[in-house]
């Protein structure tokens, strides 16, 4: 099987979503003819007409349509270019989308699923750099998920797509074009949810998901190095959230880090401490939140790398958890 | 006046009453703590819904309003016991007390629901009219919002994706001068809202909103408009509130005398003198209001007497 990006993946996706439901369509700014600005939905206008089309840069219109659309009995899949543009629209997504089946009591759903990229790459900008996803999951209503692979991107969109409820897919900008992989394509769509234990280990329980999640596994190949054993947890969907994998790892390790690329207070890394803690579980070690500080992101690719947790830094404080007094 | 047209006329007179006499059981309702929270009554407003929805074809078409939507639910068919229930908090309730009076819907009928934030029916609307590009239903999305919602940014963009695509919408402002509690006219430098529509290469037309048949025929014509692939259209209808812009609002910020002059151009008063002058005997008109009167009653003593919304199943319905 041949590798593809990630990108690639996320086209598949929706080129299987277009071919199978004839309810589906897909919309957004510059998704169409242009092909998206990161080349994701290349060629679909072509393959399927006028089911995929190129909106004004209006982003209430977009959510709204979709809303409205979805409400109708479309499958409406809408891509918000970069996750901050979705601030200029949240009344869409939250005021609206998100209420439509529980004030309905179930008389109306909108099965819409909204597509987007967030994250810092070097030279993005405090606008275009920004880490939603909490600001997302808080919201009753919503689904969320964030593939980190291929793999996951390619099927976590088809959950969504398939969820009768409105989901935000979160993709990863930086991986878009750096990630390849094999991406079985024939496979049954899963259910919503379910986080993916990527690597095994004794040590330590560590919980991140998208772009992180390069990052944690080349800190763990690190970690090994100095005898400490770390399991990484993909969370995958943080709405709703897999709190029984991540418990069941944490009741083999014994301590808990969650690293994300978003910053710390309110972050969704505190949600996950705070499940696992309510457990009563017990813990060899205070859990640990790794995130980028409360700042805003600078865009020179220099100040970024100083912002964002870098692999050493993890490894530095995952040392500092589980072996303390050893020298990264 | 015709036969036909008569009888169109004593029907249009009964919706009239009937939105009329459901909102003033509804204050009474408030009044009495037998409802609560906020409500926005559409007293004075109620030609443009029941014209409106007149001209609509409500198997296929879809009605996206505002939070003074009580006349356009009742307009689009959907039931006063339901409604009264919904406001109450009843388990009979449209949504079973989950939206209250600014928030219900009655897919049912047509009717999509209310919104509570200004302007956000628009895009939702243009939505629901670009299905019907897929789906061949040939739907009409009508969006009714006040003149305040003209200087949302969503509206905007609305419009403009509407026009841009030739979408199946009909944009209705209901002005009735003030958004919310401030005066349209000090918000905007031109408060002709209606030539916004040239802006968006859209027809526009101004009616007024306090006469049925010509919200009727207005909106009548934007729904050819829209079927025969020429739309969207914008109407703005005016129209004055008899009352605040909530139950409990003092209205200081309105000229003393406005409210009982526009009392004597308000749509039922209108029509009354239409139908008398067309020889409809006072006992004939009478009857209409005490038949209506009566049907409001009963149902808003239907819902009072249904069981309150049910707690234990409050967290249902979150997710499918």
């Amino acid at each position: 099987m041949d590798e593809i990006t990630y990108a690639q993946a996320v086209n598949a996706a929706l080129r299987r979503a277009l071919v199978e439901d004839s309810s589906t369509v897909l919309f957004g700014e510059d998704v169409a003819l242009p092909g998206g600005v990161h080349g994701v939905t290349r060629r679909l206008r072509r393959e399927f007409g006028e089911r995929v089309f190129d909106t004004p840069i209006s982003e209430s219109a977009i959510l709204g349509g979709a809303v409205g659309a979805a409400i109708m009995g479309l499958r409406p899949i809408v891509e918000i270019m970069w996750a901050d543009f979705a601030f200029v629209a949240f009344d869409q997504l939250i005021n609206q989308a998100a209420n439509v089946r529980y004030v309905s009591r179930g008389r109306l759903t909108a099965p819409m699923t909204v597509r987007t990229q967030q994250g810092a790459t070097p030279g993005s900008c405090a606008q275009h750099s920004q880490n939603v996803e909490a600001l997302f999951a808080h919201i009753p209503g919503l689904r969320v998920c964030l593939p980190a692979t291929p793999q996951d991107a390619y099927d976590l969109l088809l959950t969504a797509i398939a969820c009768d409820d409105p989901v935000v897919v979160i993709e990863s900008r930086a991986l878009y074009h750096s990630v390849k992989g094999t991406v079985e394509q024939d496979r049954p769509r899963a259910p919503v949810g379910g986080a993916r234990i990527h690597r095994t280990g004794s040590d330590i329980s560590v919980v991140t998901w998208g772009p992180m999640l390069h990052t944690v596994l080349e800190a763990a190949q690190v970690l090994e190095g100095s005898g400490v054993s770390v399991e990484v947890i993909d969370a995958r969907w943080l709405n709703p959230f897999d709190t029984d994998t991540v418990a069941e790892s944490v009741s083999r390790t014994g301590r808990l880090a969650v690293v994300h690329e978003a910053n710390l207070t309110g972050g969704f890394g505190a949600e996950v401490i705070a499940r696992v803690v309510e457990r009563g579980m017990p813990l060899s070690a205070p859990p640990l939140r790794i995130a980028t500080d409360d700042l805003r992101i600078p865009a020179a690719p220099g100040l970024q790398q100083a912002a964002i947790p870098s692999r050493d830094a993890v490894v530095r404080q995952l040392l500092s958890v589980c072996a303390p007094g050893v020298a990264a | 006046m015709s036969h036909s047209s008569s009888e169109t006329a004593l029907a249009d007179l009964a919706g009239l009453w009937r939105i009329r006499c459901f909102e003033e059981t509804v204050t009474r309702l408030r009044v009495e703590e037998q409802i609560a929270g906020s409500v926005h009554l559409c007293i004075g407003q109620e030609a443009i819904p029941v014209g409106a929805c007149a001209a609509l074809d409500l198997t296929r078409d879809a009605v996206f309003a505002t939070y003074r939507g009580h006349g356009w639910a009742l307009a689009c068919g959907a039931g006063p016991a339901a409604l009264f229930a919904e406001l109450l908090g009843r388990e009979t309730g449209t949504n079973g007390g989950r939206a209250g009076s600014a928030y219900l819907s009655d897919p049912d009928h047509g009717f999509y629901g209310e919104n509570s934030i200004v302007g956000a029916g628009g895009p939702i609307a243009v939505g629901a009219a670009l299905a019907a590009r897929y789906d061949g239903s040939g739907r009409v999305a009508l969006t009714v919002f006040g003149d305040g919602a003209m200087n949302q940014g969503a509206v905007h963009e609305a419009m403009n994706m509407a026009s841009a695509f030739d979408l199946s919408v009909v944009f209705l402002v209901e002005n009735n001068r003030y958004s919310e509690l401030t005066p349209i006219a000090a918000m905007v430098r031109d408060a002709d809202l209606v030539t916004r529509s040239a802006a968006y290469g859209m027809p526009g037309t101004r009616v007024d909103g306090n006469d049925v048949d010509a919200v009727r025929r207005a909106v009548a014509e934007a729904v050819d408009t829209c079927r025969s692939g020429r739309g969207p259209v914008l109407i703005e209808a005016h129209t004055q509130r008899l009352v605040g812009h909530y139950i409990g609002d003092a209205q200081v910020y309105r000229p003393r005398d406005e409210v009982e002059l526009a009392r004597t151009t308000e749509p039922i008063v209108v029509l009354t003198a239409a139908l008398r002058a067309a020889g409809v005997s006072d006992t004939e008109l009478t009857g209409i209001e005490t038949r209506v009167r009566a049907e409001i009653e009963t149902a808003a003593a239907t819902a009072l007497a249904a069981p309150p919304a049910d707690p234990s199943a409050v967290k249902e319905h979150v997710y499918g």
